[in-house]
């Protein structure tokens, strides 16, 4: 039996331009020297080991599939785990380290293309699992259906809008043409997402009945919740950037901010130098609109996320590990 | 001349209330080979847990003259090895020399003198040659030989083991007693291996439901079928 | 001893094998970086740089059919360039209609998609060398070496010290499952139950599997402790570089360099 998953989303080298993997190495090299200090001052003593093993643990976890179709099977990525069971500055971690093994050890995915693929699975993937965790646990004032309801579904969009970052990447390097990649990245892992979220609900479930405590990880807003609404913002801005993208008019930007009020703040110097070119018989006006609707939809949901932690305000600082008997 | 290990009515309960140890009081002097057994469940377990202080109860811990304190822990650590069951859990690091030296890293030494702690620990253990080795392709014993040979690196005075031969084919178990044979430490050894009682160690002492319920002379112990029978032992 | 089925290191011996971990480890992000950096349609820089790479599979004993196998893993992937042919202006090679559309191949298209999928080729065939090449103890070496943090390194080393061990978990579970996936010997029953059903399954294996691996982790924090650990990650200080080291390394970037440097200038 070999390892060999469908792993999409890991984007292999040679498809990304030199700019884009410097720029996303950049940012996830940044992102990462936040997150390792926040888990020292966090996990303590107990991180490496922690930290080490859950990799592992993913790791193993993405060879448990489940049929979905004739030879198709469905499988877990982990992301919303990890990030339910040690929080979202050690679940960067993890999932980075998970990744680059991944590239170093099997291939999978480039090593220059590394910083990008750590962007997309760890630092996007992990941000809106939480998100998305947070906020639905929030709205179910801590009923129990909020664990189950709030995994499967920060499981789908954690998938989904790394994708969304992979498909830029691509189309920002010229090897896709956006008004292809995005929907059709999109719409694949839309799919692939439904079982990233059974799974989820599944492991969740078993937690619950064996571990409740472990799930209690993110009851409280650690300080410095105001980080995470940094990156929340930064996941808006990179979806914001996306949109103009999906449509050649040679004002695009104006044509798609003009329907969507939001996007005012996209810059336009910036868009000189994406490749311009589409995929010809689509049309894009139609394909524009579509893809304006869902950002929008998406950016609205963004800030009231950000905005719902920042109203959180300062609660006590929960360790996820209290410590030991030491 | 301390004992190497004093344990002066000690008692432990775990968080959620389960009563582990009630009033354990031993003395084992320098150079004592003394056996541990019991049922599964006896604390045998938790009260090694309680040698480097892992684990901190009410009452007296001393080892090798120096008190179960805050302050002691790096030095009692130096003092105590400490070996587990299941030696997947011993044996972290990537090579097995890096799993040997992890101890003797840890106390400071200088790179040559971490190397030839090493070397010294892996010959005691007969595995000279497995230095560059990745112990996830090693076999149960040789594991078993490693881990021990990552608690000698340190020069300890006394070597603790859980369940050494647990899990071991007859040969890999035979050429482990005769290991342990050879070794001129003080060494507690908690164990539902019998006849390794019987081939090694002079002293016994039963353990059962958190209290030590008898302490002496291995042979004797052995003799009293009722007295094991009545705390889940056979007589090998 | 058993080889781990997920080990890709293969131990030979050979000149490549036998090379400081650190001198490869930045050759090979150097030789991806110089395929990366290299302009479109380059081809005489693609080939050189292939020779290379081949030349170094023959020499590390690897061979390239080997090498080759392992690379068409990379292969799918190649898909998502496909649609470049039809989208980048240029010289008109060829049209196709797929259902109402008709989409025009261009030369300069072609060019484009080739060259990715050969800079993807190039890529890969480097990184599976290394992989193959070098023992991961001697790549994390390498990799604090290079200056990544220590605790991330630690973090590396623990990740692949248990990465087997609980792959061996995750296939026992698997082998459960299959064990217990019959069909019934009464007619009419459809076997696998629903999707949601297996999904689910899975889903309790996961957790299953994660539990079972954070309380190894505090069984291994625990034996940590008991050697003394105190959260700071020491490790023996790195070997120096040797005099012939710097020499091949430099000589391994001198060469990328000046094909580099030939290719901007005559394709850039």
């Amino acid at each position: 039996m070999s390892y060999s998953p469908v792993q999409p989303m890991h984007i292999p080298d040679g498809f990304l331009s030199t700019l884009v993997s410097v720029v996303f190495w950049t940012l996830s090299i940044l992102a990462l020297a936040v997150a390792l200090k926040r888990v020292g001052r966090d996990l303590g003593e107990r991180q490496m080991p922690l930290m080490g093993v859950l990799s592992a643990a993913i790791f193993a976890g993405q060879m448990l599939n489940f049929t979905v179709a004739g030879g198709t099977s469905g499988h877990l990525m982990g992301t919303t785990l990890a990030t339910i069971l040690v929080g979202p500055w050690a679940a960067m971690i993890v999932m980075t380290t998970v990744v680059s093994i991944q590239a170093l050890i099997f291939q999978d995915g480039g090593l220059l293309a590394l910083g990008a693929n750590i962007f997309n699975m760890g630092l996007i993937g992990v941000t809106v699992s939480y998100f998305v965790y947070t906020s639905i646990r929030k709205l179910a004032r801590g009923r129990s259906w909020g664990i189950f309801a709030g995994g499967a579904l920060a499981a789908w969009s954690s998938i989904v809008v790394a994708s969304l970052a992979a498909a830029l990447q691509l189309a920002l390097s010229g090897t896709s043409p956006a008004n292809l990649a995005i929907p059709a990245m999109a719409g694949i892992h839309m799919l692939i997402g439904i079982g990233e979220g059974l799974i989820t609900f599944g492991a969740l479930v078993f937690l619950y009945s064996a571990r409740r405590d472990l799930l209690n990880i993110n009851e409280s807003a650690p300080k410095g919740s105001k980080a995470i609404w940094v990156g929340g913002l930064v996941l808006a801005v990179v979806l914001a950037i996306l949109s103009p993208l999906a449509s050649t008019h040679p004002d695009g930007l104006e044509w798609v901010a003009g329907r969507n009020g939001f996007l005012e703040a996209a810059r336009a110097p910036f868009f000189n130098t994406i490749p311009d070119y589409v995929f010809p018989g689509i049309s894009n006006q139609a394909l524009a609109s579509i893809l304006a609707g869902i950002l929008g939809t998406l950016l609205v949901f963004g800030v009231a996320l950000a905005v719902a932690v920042l109203r959180r305000g300062q609660k006590d600082h929960k360790h996820p590990y209290t410590d030991s008997q030491e | 001349m301390h004992h190497s290990i004093e344990i002066e009515h000690l008692s432990f309960s775990y968080p959620d209330g389960h009563p582990a140890l009630q009033d354990i009081n031993l003395k084992i002097a320098p150079c004592e080979k003394v056996a541990l057994v019991g049922p599964n469940g006896a604390g045998k377990s938790t009260l090694l847990l309680h040698l480097n202080g892992i684990l901190k109860g009410n009452g007296q811990v001393t080892v090798c003259g120096l008190s179960m304190e805050q302050k002691n822990l790096g030095k009692i650590r130096a003092e105590v090895g400490l070996v587990f069951q299941n030696p997947d859990d011993q044996l972290f690091s990537p090579t097995v020399f890096d799993d040997v030296a992890f101890g003797p890293l840890y106390q400071g030494l200088d790179p040559e003198d971490v190397s030839s702690r090493v070397k010294k620990a892996l010959i005691a253990v007969n595995m000279q040659e497995f230095g560059q080795r990745v112990s996830h392709h090693l076999s149960t014993g040789e594991k078993k030989r490693i881990a021990i040979a990552t608690v000698l690196s340190v020069e300890p005075e006394v070597l603790v083991l859980d369940e050494p031969t647990a899990g071991l084919d007859p040969r890999a178990r035979r050429s482990f007693i005769n290991l342990l044979r050879d070794l001129p430490l003080t060494m507690l050894v908690s164990t539902h291996d019998m006849l390794l009682v019987k081939e090694l160690f002079d002293r016994t002492v039963i353990m059962d439901e958190g209290r030590i319920v008898a302490d002496g002379d291995t042979l004797d112990l052995m003799a009293d079928e009722a007295l094991l029978k009545a705390h889940g032992l056979e007589k090998p | 001893m058993h080889i781990h089925f997920l080990d890709p290191y293969q131990p030979l011996k050979s000149p490549v094998h036998s090379l400081d971990a650190r001198i490869k480890f930045i050759l090979t992000v150097a030789f991806i970086l110089t395929a990366s950096l290299a302009p479109s349609a380059a081809w005489p820089v693609y080939i050189l740089l292939l020779a290379a790479i081949l030349a170094v599979e023959i020499l590390s004993g690897l061979g390239m059919i080997y090498v080759l196998k392992r690379a068409l893993l990379a292969l799918p992937f190649v898909l998502a360039a496909l649609p470049v042919i039809f989208t980048i202006k240029g010289q008109a090679l060829f049209n196709l209609a797929i259902g109402p559309w008709l989409l025009t191949a261009s030369s300069e298209g072609l060019a484009r998609f080739v060259s990715v999928a050969f800079k993807s080729w190039l890529s890969v065939q480097a990184a599976i060398v290394l992989a193959a090449s070098t023992r991961f103890p001697e790549l994390l070496q390498a990799m604090r070496a290079v200056g990544i943090p220590r605790l991330l390194v630690g973090m590396f080393g623990l990740t692949w010290r248990y990465l087997f061990v609980l792959v061996d978990e995750a296939l026992r579970l698997l082998r459960a499952r299959t064990a217990r996936s019959g069909q019934s010997r009464q007619a009419g029953n459809k076997p696998g139950g629903s999707l949601a059903w297996r999904a689910h399954m899975a889903g309790g294996m996961a957790g299953n599997l994660f539990l079972r691996a954070f309380e190894r982790s505090d069984r291994i924090y625990v034996a940590m402790l008991s050697r003394g650990y105190d959260g700071e990650v020491r490790t023996l200080p790195i070997p120096a570089f040797s005099g012939s080291n710097w020499l091949t390394l430099g000589t391994g970037l001198f060469f990328l360099a000046i094909l580099l440097i030939f290719g901007s200038l005559l394709w850039g």
